[in-house]
């Protein structure tokens, strides 16, 4: 098999923030009940644990988040992808559930610097000044769905991977130098 | 002539200069110039002309209530028409132009409407053009397009850019004059996330100019130290040059920052508009001073006193040598104060009161100014420029007692608080008899989702005019300001027809009271009658003097006939502000498969579906778009097609109760379909009108995967998620959407499985991987999931593989299936091999009215399932009318191409005097399988009329004869795909 390719392979652009397209990383869309203690244990497995309500919850290079009330995102290295497959599969076999490899979906940005937030207030309608520590937050960045939080002084955003092109031409413009808010 | 003065002008720095060029004259101005006051001190009072009669205008105002200095700036891509000379702030550089004139500014042939004016009133447009009909057309309306307009539209694209920002607050302030700064230094210091804006580049408004006294400073002082304070408070933000444009419900505010419009070309974003959820929002938008109406109010030279005040003190520029003022208030008082104080003449305030008494006519007299109690101007004298106003009394009808030399006037009616952003969600007003003016009822604000008030007015836009009251929010007794709505108060017709209401829209005092006559009582309609406060400046000085004369002619009280809607914007927001960041390459988003770029390497011609592009065809060099499909179709058919299929839509169902769900969902049978195996299913909205098709995979024994159209997936998902989440929300059933998970690529054609064989890695023989069921495997080292299904009629494989290697395995294919003629096709071919077929295409045989049964789907439309989405909406008596047309295929006699869209005529003709009809094409297209044209298309009666002819009509009027057959045309018994 060859090696994965991200929607723009790398593509990055300075402004006055750094835009960055990561990735190819692993993504597991989890549906299910999650008060389910079969799913704690499974998570645990993976070193984690069921995030409360908005949040997102990191250990080492994985990280789960929460996006509804019976949806988590498992966000882990694209290579772990069918194992943790598996894993959940047969740990949550006598459960109602769905698990699914949603990693080649995605895009995924980074947005570095001082006014990484500026960028982002520019194309979501998010109250950035309340956006809490291990906070993610499902919005839209202009026209489009998208979720970020912030982590390692920037923040990660997501968005499908279709539209990778266009997420990354509305980061280019709102970031560009001069466009300082 | 208006002049720049020695000394003072407290915004301007006269150690740099700003050319600039008006009309293409050089002049010459200061850096804090608006450019209204460079023009001034050039000594350019006439500024454009009139909308309607073409006469001179000059400027009257100072800020954003200027209704006649609008020019247009720029040229090419930075063209921008309708600007305000008050409101641009010079820099070096700016050329504007006057609007609105021809063949020049000096004179202007337009004019000649003046002269006939008379002829010309109000609904002159609507009396007069009415008969003959086609006249309207082709001859008025061009004729009228092109002696009115204001600016030229921009014809390049705009080379500047905006963007919008999300901002949140507890409390939005909007206004930074004493008002709103009081307001935000208390909330600021209670500590709540308070944001102040300001559409000037200056804080401190009118007290600074008028030099009041603030909380014991002078005002200049205290607007300094409130916004040095302000500014060391981190829970407070303020942007000036930032318009609050309009207030919505639930606390959202839109608000317009003109970031770099006088430093163009810096790098910076033209404009930004900011996207505000305040908790609470304080309206400190000020007042705005109204017009005296008297005959020739609208020579230039004539301007609001306050905004005279405002070029002598801001920036040391003075209107006239000699300047009348004539006023109904004490406020106008100051003007002339301050143009003594400068060192120019004023020979006369006219006072419309016979009693004039207080503190600032004291110090008028004091100083030798001469004023006269119970006078008015009778008329202005002057044609480009005043020349001297007639005294009368106002008492009077107009009789001249005097005539004055002058060469301007400031005057002044009175102020109107502005009210605007309060009203714009449903806040309600009082008309004060103090104050001669509507003034917000603080009892009966707008409200919020809570029902508490979500705007509060403050300062003089609550009708407080004093500073100190403006501080302590309290109204103290206000100095009565006696209504005069027309100068002098019996003047006849001869003047009245010259009292302007409207300066951009040229409404009169006379038009208004003809319109009352006419019937005309509600101010709304009015409005549109006269054109009355309809201009650009959306009547920020003719609306109270409007109503207040129809109130009048009506006999009616001012509040009985009320104020017009006021609708946001405040001031006019650029188109490219409100677009923000949508133009060009991210106007919209464009969705990408992960073979786009391989598509347009290869010189594809793209085609939007959705917001997805894909390619309609593959042109070689000089090929038209119809031979390269021609091609693609042959090759198909004949060797082997490749097609980029990762659009459709790919959603999982998964869940004990999946099977139950899918069977509501379709309107065949899915739970009995066996694992391994894919069937073609539909789905009907309730109404039993067919939304969706596709194959449906059984994956597993709780788990199904159903493709959508390209167009229906997220609609679809959305459909699916509704159902559960809202009427079944206790079936056990979830659903992703995992299309953009998937490259899909479709191997079609004789040649298919040679190629799959030769790459290799699974077994996909007849045997292993008969028609219609699927596989997961590997075929070249990459993990796919193969389906055998066709939507070409031939043999076919579709292949799913994760989108991050779709590019990599797209390649192969076409590497290793050179040798068996791959060539890749587009959606035009896609739709040429479905209509060979007799396959429907959603969008196409349907429009959101047809059902299955009308394209002959009943085979798949369960009847022993006890109910699915759309059963009995299908059941109902119109659907089920066997009148009903239906799916038949269409073939020309002479072997043409049907139009599409057209018709089947019917005999004789319906109320309306249209043909009958009795059908209609829904798909047509050229085989090149077959050689002539086929179509599908729906009949009356249709599939019992088989070898029938029936007229089609064409676009020229003629019919072409086309004969009912089966919508199969190419290999009816279905063996190609089955091999």
């Amino acid at each position: 098999m060859s090696n994965p390719v991200s929607a723009l392979n790398g593509q990055s652009y300075d402004g006055f923030a750094k835009i960055t397209e990561i990735g190819p990383m692993g993504m597991i869309t989890l549906r299910c009940d999650l008060a389910e203690k079969p799913v704690a244990a499974a998570l645990k497995k993976l070193g984690l644990s069921v995030p409360a309500p908005r949040r997102i919850a990191k250990a080492g290079a994985r990280s789960v988040g929460w996006m509804s009330p019976d949806e988590l995102l498992l966000i882990l290295p694209y290579a772990e992808v069918a194992a943790t497959l598996e894993t959940l599969n047969k740990a949550l076999a006598k459960l109602h559930f769905l698990a699914a490899d949603v990693s080649d979906a995605r895009a995924v940005f980074r947005i570095e610097g001082d006014k990484a937030n500026q960028v982002l207030a520019k194309l979501c309608p998010v109250d950035l000044a309340m956006l809490e520590p291990n906070e993610l937050r499902r919005t839209r960045a202009a026209q489009v769905a998208a979720a970020f939080w912030a982590e390692d002084g920037g923040y990660t955003l997501v968005s499908f991977r279709s539209v990778a092109g266009y997420v990354m031409g509305l980061l280019t413009v709102s970031s560009a130098k001069g466009a300082e808010i | 002539m208006s002049t720049r003065l020695q000394k003072g002008g407290r915004l301007i720095d006269r150690s740099t200069r700003a050319e600039f060029t008006f009309n293409g004259k050089r002049m010459s101005g200061h850096a804090g110039d608006t450019l209204a006051s460079a023009l001034l001190a050039n000594d350019q009072m006439l500024v454009g002309r009139s909308f309607k009669y073409h006469r001179p205008r000059g400027i009257v105002a100072a800020g954003p209530e200027e209704p006649n200095a609008l020019v247009n700036l720029g040229r090419g891509e930075r063209l921008e028409p309708n600007q305000r000379a008050t409101t641009t702030e010079l820099f070096a550089g700016l050329m504007a132009s006057s609007q609105n004139h021809w063949p020049s500014l000096e004179f202007d042939v337009g004019v000649a409407n003046n002269y006939v004016s008379r002829f010309l009133p109000a609904g002159f447009y609507y009396k007069t053009f009415i008969h003959p009909r086609a006249a309207w057309k082709h001859v008025f309306e061009p004729i009228i397009r092109q002696s009115a307009g204001l600016g030229s539209a921009p014809k390049d694209p705009d080379a500047d850019r905006y963007e919008y920002v999300y901002a949140f607050c507890d409390l939005l302030i909007i206004g930074g004059g004493i008002a709103g700064l009081n307001a935000a230094l208390a909330a600021g210091q209670s500590g709540k996330r308070v944001m102040l804006i300001e559409q000037t580049a200056h804080w401190g408004g009118r007290a600074v100019v008028d030099g009041d006294e603030v909380e014991g400073e002078s005002a200049e002082d205290w607007v300094k130290s409130a916004v040095d304070a302000l500014k060391t408070m981190k829970n407070v933000t303020m942007r000036n040059r930032c318009m609050g444009a309009g207030v919505y419900d639930h606390g959202y505010v839109l608000a317009n920052e003109r970031v770099a419009d006088h430093t163009p070309m810096d790098g910076r974003p033209k404009q930004r508009v900011w996207r505000i959820r305040a908790g609470h929002i304080i309206t400190a938008t000020g007042a705005i001073e109204r017009p005296l109406s008297f005959a020739g109010n609208d020579i230039p030279g004539v301007m609001l006193a306050a905004s005279v005040r405002d070029y002598v003190v801001n920036f040391a520029v003075s209107p006239g040598d000699r300047t009348v003022v004539v006023t109904n208030n004490d406020d106008a008082y100051l003007t002339a104060i301050a143009l003594v104080g400068a060192g120019v003449s004023v020979p006369a305030i006219l006072d419309a009161r016979t009693n004039v008494t207080g503190d600032l006519p004291a110090r008028a007299r004091a100083m030798g100014i001469r004023i006269e109690a119970g006078r008015g101007i009778a008329s202005v004298k002057g044609g480009k420029r005043v020349t001297g106003v007639q005294v009368c009394l106002q008492a009077g009808e107009g009789a001249v007692l005097e005539e004055i030399a002058c060469d301007a006037v400031a005057m002044s009616g009175g102020w109107s608080p502005v009210v605007h952003l309060w009203s714009h969600c449903g806040g309600k007003l009082n008309w004060s008899e103090t104050l001669s003016a509507f003034v917000p009822d603080a009892s009966r604000p707008p409200l919020n989702h809570d029902g508490a008030a979500m705007v509060t007015a403050v300062g003089a836009a609550a009708g407080i005019y004093r500073a100190a009251d403006i501080i302590t929010g309290e109204a103290g007794t206000q100095a009565p300001v006696p209504p005069v709505w027309v100068m002098p108060q019996g003047a006849p017709i001869a003047l009245r027809s010259k009292m302007w209401l409207d300066y951009q829209n040229d409404v009169k005092v006379s038009d208004v009271q003809l319109a009352a006559r006419e019937g005309y009582e509600s101010v709304e309609h009015t409005k549109r009658y006269t054109t009355l406060g309809m201009a650009t400046d959306q009547g920020k000085l003719s609306n109270i003097n409007g109503l207040a004369v129809l109130s009048s002619a009506l006999g009616a009280e001012i509040p009985q006939v009320g104020t017009t809607t006021f609708r946001p914007p405040y001031t006019p927001v650029t188109i490219g502000a409100l677009a923000g960041e949508a133009r060009g390459e991210i106007f919209q988003p464009l969705r990408r498969t992960p073979m786009h770029a391989w598509h347009e390497e290869n010189h594809a011609y793209m085609e939007p579906v959705g917001l997805w592009r894909r390619p309609y065809c593959y042109p070689r060099s000089g090929e038209t778009h119809a031979q390269a499909v021609h091609r693609e179709v042959k090759n198909t058919r004949e060797n082997l097609g490749l097609l980029d299929a990762s659009t459709l839509g790919k959603i999982i169902v998964k869940g004990p109760d999946a099977g139950r769900f899918m069977d509501m969902l379709y309107t065949n049978m899915m739970s009995t379909l066996p694992i391994g195996k894919c069937r073609y299913g539909l789905m009907c909205n309730e109404q039993g009108f067919l939304s969706d098709d596709g194959v449906v995979a059984r994956i597993d024994e709780d788990t199904w995967l159903c493709h959508t159209t390209s167009g229906g997936a997220d609609r679809i998902h959305a459909w699916m998620e509704d159902w559960l989440q809202c009427e079944w929300w206790d079936w056990k059933v979830y659903t992703a959407n995992v299309t953009e998970q998937y490259a899909q690529i479709a191997v079609v054609g004789p040649n298919a499985r040679k190629l799959l064989e030769k790459i290799g890695g699974m077994d996909v023989s007849a045997e292993t991987l008969p028609f219609m069921q699927w596989a997961d495997g590997n075929l070249g080292g990459f993990a796919v999931r193969v389906y055998r299904i066709s939507f070409s009629g031939e043999l076919s494989y579709e292949i799913a593989i994760p989108a991050s290697h779709g590019a990599a395995f797209w390649a192969l294919l076409h590497a290793e299936g050179a040798e068996f003629g791959a060539m890749p096709y587009g959606t035009e071919c896609l739709h040429v091999l479905r209509a060979e077929k007799g396959f429907i295409m959603i969008g196409d045989e349907t429009d959101g009215t047809v059902t299955p049964l009308d394209l002959g789907l009943s085979w798949a439309v369960s009847k022993k399932k006890a109910d699915f989405l759309g059963k009995r909406g299908m059941e109902r008596t119109f659907l089920a009318d066997p009148d009903r047309w239906q799916l038949v295929g269409l073939e020309t006699l002479d072997g043409s191409v049907l139009p599409d869209g057209c018709y089947a005529v019917a005999q004789g003709t319906n109320e309306n005097g249209q043909k009958n009809t009795e059908g209609r094409v829904t798909s047509t297209y050229y085989s090149p399988t077959l050689n002539k044209g086929i179509a599908m298309g729906l009949v009356k009666h249709g599939p019992a009329r088989m070898g029938q002819v029936v007229e089609m009509n064409k676009v020229d009027g003629s019919t072409v004869k086309a004969r009912i057959v089966d919508p199969v045309f190419f290999d009816k018994a279905g063996e190609k795909p089955n091999v």
